[in-house]
C-alpha cells in the first residue's frame, strides 16, 4: 500500500508572528520557515506505519513556493521515498490544495492519506476533509490512533469529550492531532542520503486546477491587546478581590 | 438570506455550541435548522424552541446516529439547494462535517468566525489567534464554523419552528462507529462554564494535579481545564486542554495555576472576562494577561484558598 503525505511549508511555530504594517498579511520576510506541525505528524505516522509493514512506499507532496523544495526534503530525510512539488508562488486555499491531491491521488492510487488536521498559519483545518469528500472515500480526522487492519483502518479521534473510534474502508483520509506520534529527528546520514531520492516539479496546470481564491482577504490586524491588571501580595488579598467580584462570599 | 445550521446533538439533547452558531446565523437572515440523527425526535422538539428558528429539517435514521461525516455532509449539501449560508459551530464535530459539505458544493470554507461584518463579510483568527483577518467570500453559497465564545447564546426558548421530516442517501458504506470514550462528568462543560479552573505544568503529576486542582474546583462549582503541557505529560485527558490545540473558551472567570501563559494557551483563553493568575515565576506571560495576579508557590496558596472560599 501506498501513503500519500501532503506537507505545508509555514512559519516556525517558534516564531512570533507579526502583521504588516499595511495591514495586508503577516510579514513573512525573513522569518524562519518549518514543516507545519501537525504535518510532521503525519509523516511520522506514514513511516511507522511502512516500518510495521503495512505500507510500501511513502510519498510526499507540497504545494507552496520553490522553497517548499526544502520541506518535503525534511520529509524525504525522515523516511518518506519520493517527492512531488507543485510550485506556485501564490497563497493557495484548502479548497484548490484538495482539488491537487486529489488530482494526485488519482494518479497515484494511495491506500491512505494522512496529514496535518490543520496548518498554524491559515489554521483552516479544512484540507483533509475536502481532500475526502472529493474522492468518496471516508476520514479520520483528529487522530489519536490510527491502525491498519486488512482494507480498512480504525482511527481514534479526539472529539470535544473524549475519544472516538471509527472504522473506515481503504482508501481512506486521516489527519493527525497532536498526541498522535512524537516526531523523529532525520538523522545526518539521511539528510545526506535525502538528496540523492526523486523529487518531481510539477504546476497547478498540470493537474486542471484553477488556483484563484474564492476569499479576498480585505485586511489583517493586530488582535486587541490585554492589559495586565494587579498583582496581589497574598491569598487573603486574593480573597478579598474575589469578593469584590462576587466570586466569593 | 436563508441559512441552515448544523445541530450538534447526542440525539437526546441539544449541545450549547449550537445556541452560538443560531446566534451567528441569525445575523445573515433566516434560520433553519438541520438535525441528523436517529431517535432525535426530542432533539428536533428542542431544536424548534430555540429562539429565533424558522425551520427544523430532521433526518432521523440509523445512517446518522453518530454524526458521521462521510453520512451527514451529501444529506447537509443536498439541503444547501434551497439555502444560502451552511453554518456549524467550530466544534471537533463541526470541524469534521462542515469542510466534506463545502467541497461537495465546491465553495471555499470560512472558519471560525469571530463576527459578521456583512452579508459575506466576516473575521477570522489566523496563525494561533496573532491576527485577525477581515475575510469576503466571493462563492454563490457560504459555508462558515462559528467560534462560539464568540457569540452570544440563543435562547433555548421561545422560539416556534416548524417540524419537518426529510431523507438522504443515507449511509454512504464506507465509515462505520465502533466505539466512543466520552468522559461521565457532573462538572459544568468546559466551553460553556462560568468559571474555569485550569492546572499548568508545574502540577508535578497526575495526582498532585487532582489533589491540587479539584477540591478548588468543586469549591467554585468550575470546569477544570489544563495546557497543552499538562496535557502532554499525562497529567489529565487530551479534553482538558485549554489553546489554540484544544478548546477555546472565555467564561467569567479563568484560574491559570500553575501555568506559564506560551501563546498557544492564550489563544484559548484570553477572552475570558476576568483571568486569575497563580504562578511562582514573576516574568511568567501569563501575568501580562491576567487582572490578579498572585506569585507564590501554588501548593500552599491553592489549599489556602480553597480553604478560604
Amino acid at each position: 500500500m501506498k501513503i500519500l503525505v501532503p506537507v505545508k511549508r509555514v512559519i516556525d511555530y517558534n516564531v512570533k508572528p507579526r502583521v504588516k504594517a499595511d495591514g495586508t498579511g503577516v510579514d513573512l520576510a525573513n522569518v524562519k520557515m518549518s514543516m507545519n506541525p501537525f504535518d510532521e505528524i503525519a509523516v511520522e505516522e506514514a513511516i511507522r506505519l511502512k516500518e510495521k509493514g503495512a505500507a510500501t512506499e511513502i510519498v510526499a507532496v507540497s504545494v507552496g513556493p520553490a522553497k517548499a523544495q526544502e520541506t518535503l526534503r525534511t520529509a524525504l530525510a525522515m523516511g518518506a521515498d519520493r517527492a512531488i512539488l507543485v510550485e506556485t508562488e501564490e497563497e493557495v486555499e484548502p479548497l484548490a490544495v484538495a482539488k491537487i491531491l486529489k488530482a494526485i491521488a488519482d494518479e497515484e492510487q494511495p491506500g491512505l492519506v494522512i496529514l496535518g488536521k490543520q496548518s498554524i498559519s491559515d489554521d483552516s483545518n479544512q484540507t483533509g476533509q475536502m481532500l475526502a469528500a472529493l474522492m468518496g472515500r471516508p476520514q479520520g480526522t483528529f487522530a489519536n490512533t490510527v491502525a491498519v487492519e486488512g482494507d480498512s483502518v480504525v482511527v481514534k479521534r479526539e472529539v470535544d469529550g473524549g475519544l472516538q473510534t471509527v472504522k473506515l474502508a481503504l482508501p481512506a483520509i486521516v489527519t493527525t492531532d497532536l498526541r498522535l506520534n512524537e516526531p523523529r529527528y532525520a538523522s545526518l546520514p539521511n539528510i545526506m542520503k535525502a538528496k540523492q531520492k526523486p523529487l518531481a516539479t510539477k504546476t497547478a496546470g498540470d493537474y486542471g486546477v484553477d488556483l484563484t481564491p474564492r476569499l479576498k482577504t480585505l485586511k489583517v490586524q493586530e488582535p486587541a491587546v490585554r492589559q495586565a491588571g494587579v498583582k496581589v501580595a497574598d491569598v487573603a488579598e486574593l480573597v478579598g478581590k474575589l469578593k469584590t467580584l462576587g466570586i466569593a462570599d | 438570506m436563508k441559512t441552515l445550521v448544523l445541530v450538534e446533538h447526542d440525539n437526546t439533547r441539544v449541545q450549547d455550541a449550537t445556541l452560538a452558531v443560531v446566534t451567528a446565523a441569525s445575523k445573515l437572515g433566516e434560520v433553519h435548522l438541520l438535525v441528523a440523527g436517529h431517535n432525535c425526535g426530542a432533539v428536533a422538539e428542542a431544536a424548534a424552541k430555540i429562539a429565533g428558528v424558522g425551520k427544523v429539517h430532521v433526518a432521523d435514521d440509523a445512517a446518522y446516529a453518530n454524526g458521521l461525516a462521510e453520512n451527514v455532509a451529501p444529506l447537509a449539501a443536498a439541503l444547501m439547494a434551497d439555502h444560502d449560508a451552511f453554518l456549524a459551530a467550530a466544534t471537533t464535530q463541526g470541524k469534521n462535517v462542515a469542510p466534506r459539505v463545502a467541497a461537495h458544493l465546491d465553495v471555499m470554507q470560512i472558519s471560525e468566525i469571530l463576527s459578521v461584518e456583512g452579508p459575506k463579510t466576516f473575521t477570522r483568527p489566523i496563525y494561533a489567534g496573532n491576527a485577525i483577518a477581515t475575510v469576503e467570500s466571493t462563492d454563490a453559497k457560504l459555508v462558515i464554523t462559528v467560534r462560539g465564545t464568540a457569540f452570544e447564546k440563543a435562547a433555548t426558548e421561545g422560539g416556534s419552528g416548524t417540524v419537518e421530516a426529510v431523507s438522504g442517501p443515507g449511509d454512504a458504506g464506507t465509515s462505520s462507529f465502533v466505539s466512543s470514550e466520552i468522559a461521565k462528568s457532573e462538572r459544568p462543560e468546559l466551553t460553556s462554564a462560568k468559571i474555569i479552573v485550569s492546572g499548568g505544568r508545574a502540577l508535578k503529576d497526575a495526582e498532585t494535579f487532582e489533589a491540587t486542582i479539584t477540591p478548588l474546583a468543586d469549591k467554585l462549582g468550575a470546569a477544570i481545564g489544563a495546557s497543552r503541557a499538562a496535557v502532554d505529560a499525562g497529567y489529565v485527558p487530551n479534553d482538558y486542554q485549554v489553546g489554540q490545540t484544544g478548546k477555546i473558551v472565555a467564561p467569567e472567570v479563568y484560574f491559570a495555576i500553575g501555568i506559564s501563559g506560551a501563546i498557544q494557551h492564550l489563544a484559548g483563553m484570553k477572552d475570558s472576562k476576568v483571568i486569575i493568575a497563580i504562578n511562582k515565576d514573576e516574568d511568567a506571560p501569563i501575568f501580562q494577561v491576567a487582572d490578579i495576579g498572585l506569585v507564590t508557590d501554588l501548593f500552599t496558596a491553592v489549599p489556602e484558598l480553597t480553604g478560604a472560599l
